[in-house]
């Protein structure tokens, strides 16, 4: 996930000074958010959020390294104005990060499941289903995504098996688990395709035990374990078409025993 | 700045820099058209990215006063985002223009355009 060093907003400000040229300014604030960065542009016929915790980095179109460039502070917090007049978008990007301000653009593509709550029935599927811990129960007892930056990357396996379709991941290509308007075939489809019982053949857990135990007894009898090898793949590969599950995350999936553990916790718990 | 104009519409334009899912040629068209106008708005990288962090500034974003457009992608993924990070925006007063499924020019038509009028987030 991506690092900050402290909440920054830099301003493009065209109010007290020259504007800037538009091209330029697309440009400029383009170069910004690509950054990592968050912009606001002053101008006409709007408001703009109101001022915040985040330190301030004003440009003005102003000649660079002048007497224009001041500090100041606004309710405790640091303003560095800073004229960029002149300075290609990459340079300005440069201005913005010396004010101490770095931040590393993403490193991590933001890929997590938001739960759309008007749909969800806290029925818990998904903190059943998934096996990286993205998920946990908050003080009221309601599903809530606590560790996001678990989530694997591209992987929309727990909205396949949410039976209300109310888990998004807005960076998915399809919808509705894009966020787009759920359909009542949609329900229909995702409660065929992820009825975990007939999908699996029963509470996947209590399978998962079974395997286990029938894996055990027959490998301590056969000792095949290319055989059994082969049916953990076929299994896996019929789980990863059936979910869109990609290759990697398969690859990153916990021990047998880990899983007995968080079945045993899971159960606990309730 | 103008940020105590409450009665003027705000402007939220999500740059989703953080994946290919909306197209660039449609960014830039509402970016530059942005740019371009005169208006002020604000605009961040990546709504998601923002909410993974639970990035104060989506408070500042959703808390300011009067109506809002917020230009990015679908409605029930932005409203959710936004409650994802405890920063859940206001029932009334704004619009969501998805940029995965809208023309460019008409999203930045319908945002520059005096004619817009509040309406309620449909998911």
């Amino acid at each position: 996930m991506s690092e900050v060093n402290r909440p920054v907003r830099v301003v493009l400000d065209q109010q007290d000074g020259p504007a800037f040229e538009p091209q330029r300014r697309g440009a400029v604030l383009r170069s910004l958010l690509e950054g990592g960065y968050s912009v606001t542009v002053t101008g006409e016929q709007r408001s703009v959020s109101p001022l915040d915790d985040a330190e301030l980095v004003v440009l003005r179109e102003l000649d660079a390294g002048s007497d224009h460039d001041a500090e100041a502070t606004q309710g405790g917090l640091p303003v560095h104005f800073r004229g960029v007049a002149g300075l290609d978008e990459a340079a300005v990007l440069e201005v913005v990060e010396a004010q101490g301000a770095g931040r590393q653009a993403a490193d991590w593509k933001p890929w997590f499941p938001v739960i759309d709550y008007d749909r969800c029935t806290n029925c818990m599927q998904c903190l059943s289903f998934c096996l990286f811990g993205v998920y946990d129960v908050d003080d009221e007892k309601q599903i809530d995504v606590a560790n996001p930056d678990k989530c694997k990357t591209n992987c929309p396996a727990c909205s396949r098996v949410c039976p209300e379709v109310a888990i998004l991941f807005p960076k998915y290509k399809n919808g509705p688990i894009n966020g787009d308007i759920v359909q009542a075939e949609d329900v229909d489809r995702e409660k065929m395709k992820t009825d975990i019982s007939s999908l699996l053949g029963g509470d996947i857990y209590s399978l998962l035990r079974q395997r286990h135990e029938r894996a055990s007894s027959r490998f301590s009898k056969e000792r095949d374990e290319s055989r059994a090898l082969k049916e953990r793949k076929r299994c896996l590969a019929k789980l990863q078409q059936n979910l869109d599950i990609p290759a990697e995350v398969l690859d990153e999936l916990p021990s047998a025993e880990a899983i007995l553990e968080k079945a045993a916790a899971a159960s606990k718990s309730r | 700045m103008t940020a105590t104009q409450s009665e003027q519409r705000r402007i939220v334009y999500c740059h989703c820099a953080y994946a290919r899912v909306v197209k660039p040629e449609v960014k830039q068209v509402v970016l530059d058209g942005l740019a371009n106008s005169g208006v002020a708005f604000d605009a961040v990288p990546d709504l998601c990215e923002l909410a993974a962090r639970q990035d104060p500034a989506l408070e500042r974003l959703a808390a300011g006063d009067g109506p809002v457009d917020v230009v990015a992608c679908y409605p029930r993924a932005v409203k959710w985002l936004f409650h994802a990070a405890g920063a859940s925006l206001p029932e009334d007063g704004v619009t969501i223009h998805n940029m995965r499924t809208d023309p460019a020019e008409e999203t930045l038509a319908e945002v520059l355009g005096a004619a817009s009028e509040p309406q309620e987030v449909s998911a």
